[in-house]
């Protein structure tokens, strides 16, 4: 792959962290999905279950199942289907992570308006990522 | 090696057939499913391993087509699978999510994708989305279906008529464009040099990714179909640089909106792996068979089957099929 030599510091920085944060949350999440499926765990939901579950709009499946919402999923890792949760918060994290990266290289360089752009979106993904929007049932 | 290039060719004409045949028969199986309770007509396993074949055939497609799997994967497995809506949903955006997560390092290292131009657009669409994915997980299941049929056909008249500008003229940069220092230079290999690029008419840009952030949020979808003629046209990008940022930009806008469906619970992993897995390992395979051959057809054919998806999940909505 060729790199262009007119990709600035932060660009770089952004990708190389980019590039670790999805090998190792693609690699994990085929590792949680393969224990799922050879049931070293026990599941919350029984695996059989599913079908009659999945067709229901997400109200009434989280009625039916009791689930939590949120970050509730964390309280049980030690569930063959909660741990799927962990490569899949993280890719989803994975943003953040690499948006944190690049905020002191703005600073350093006292690029002002990205400085500002890059604290607006880390603390919107943080309040996504954190649970304070989500649709209660 | 023409002999060859004809049968890869036949080969994946016959391939879509056999998609559109598929959809087809899993419409039945679904309808099926649902009248007799599902869980003593089929194994458990029947969908999961069905939804990972059917994700790898759309990412052979979506890169044979030029066009991104999270748009296909969300109106073709909500009109021909059993899940609801919802999981589908979240699920699609995670299928997004993924695949621009995955492009996003070669694309901002070589310079196509550019950091300055996403952080703007990505802040007002990752917002959006979030409002897009609060609204649509509020919404009852057949006004989603209705909404998404009709937009799903909008998408297919823009995917069938979109031009696009290789390197559009972009005769004075806007004051917004110049203060934030959005410009770049990449060199092109199809043309064998460097090629300095500028944009103009940011905060009409900028104004277009809310429609965009709201509807990627909405219904799941990657939103690399509006992404790319907003950035390209309106902006004045070059192509490469467009359809490269707009990749990048999906791995920003759809975090936010995955965020919300995953902790309103709307995110089934024995739907989520096997859909990221396929499509990923579709993708691939698409690039290889790309790099071969380029059928014109597949496109078309691409937008006769996500057509049909688009009325099937409108005339699902409105109570006619399904």
């Amino acid at each position: 792959m060729t790199e262009n030599k007119y990709v600035k510091e932060e660009q770089i920085g952004y990708a190389n962290l980019l590039d670790i944060g999805m090998k190792i949350g693609l690699a994990v999440l085929g590792i949680t999905f393969i224990i799922y499926l050879l049931g070293f765990l026990p599941n919350q939901i029984p695996i059989n279950e599913l079908p009659n579950l999945w067709k229901l709009n997400v109200h009434d499946f989280l009625e039916k199942t009791g689930l939590p919402t949120g970050w509730g999923w964390f309280k049980n890792i030690n569930k063959g289907d909660y741990l799927n949760y962990i490569p899949i918060a993280f890719l989803g994290g994975l943003t953040i992570l690499c948006y944190i990266r690049v905020l002191p290289i703005f600073m350093k360089k006292k690029d002002t308006a990205y400085t500002i752009l890059t604290l607006l979106e880390i603390l919107i993904l943080v309040l996504a990522a954190g649970g304070i929007f989500k649709v209660g049932h | 090696m023409q002999n060859f290039k004809k049968s890869i060719l036949y080969f994946f004409v016959l391939s879509l057939f056999f998609l559109l045949f598929y959809s087809l028969s899993f419409a039945e199986a679904t309808e099926v499913a649902q009248q007799v309770n599902s869980s003593s007509s089929l194994p458990w396993w029947f969908w999961p391993l069905s939804l990972f074949i059917f994700t790898f055939i759309l990412g052979i497609l979506a890169v044979l087509a030029g066009v991104g799997g999270g748009v296909l994967y969300v109106p073709l497995v909500s009109s021909f699978f059993p899940f609801h809506i919802d999981f589908v949903r979240g699920a699609g955006l995670f299928v997004a999510l993924t695949g621009a997560l995955a492009a996003g390092p070669g694309l901002l290292r070589q310079g196509f994708a550019d950091l300055r131009l996403t952080i703007p657009l990505a802040l007002i669409a990752s917002t959006c989305a979030i409002i897009g994915a609060l609204v649509g997980l509020k919404l009852p299941s057949n006004i989603v279906q209705i909404l998404l049929g009709a937009t799903i056909i909008f998408i297919v008249i823009i995917m069938a008529t979109a031009k696009r500008a290789e390197f559009p003229e972009v005769k004075k940069p806007d004051a917004l464009s110049q203060a934030l220092h959005i410009s770049g230079i990449f060199y092109d290999p199809s043309i064998g040099k460097e090629v300095e690029w500028k944009i103009h008419r940011t905060p009409l840009g900028l104004g277009l990714f809310i429609f965009i952030g709201l509807i990627a949020g909405l219904f799941g979808l990657g939103a690399g179909w509006a992404n790319v003629p907003v950035l390209n046209l309106v902006l004045g990008a070059p192509i490469k640089v467009a359809v490269a940022t707009s990749k990048f930009l999906l791995s920003i806008t759809d975090t936010s909106a995955a965020w919300v469906y995953l902790n309103s619970g709307a995110v089934i992993p024995m739907m989520v792996v096997p859909s990221v897995i396929g499509i990923m390992l579709g993708s691939i395979v698409g690039v290889k068979i790309l790099a071969i051959t380029k059928p014109r057809i597949v496109k078309w054919i691409v937008i006769i089957v996500l057509g049909f998806a688009g009325l099937r999940a409108l005339l699902k909505g409105l109570g006619i099929w399904g």
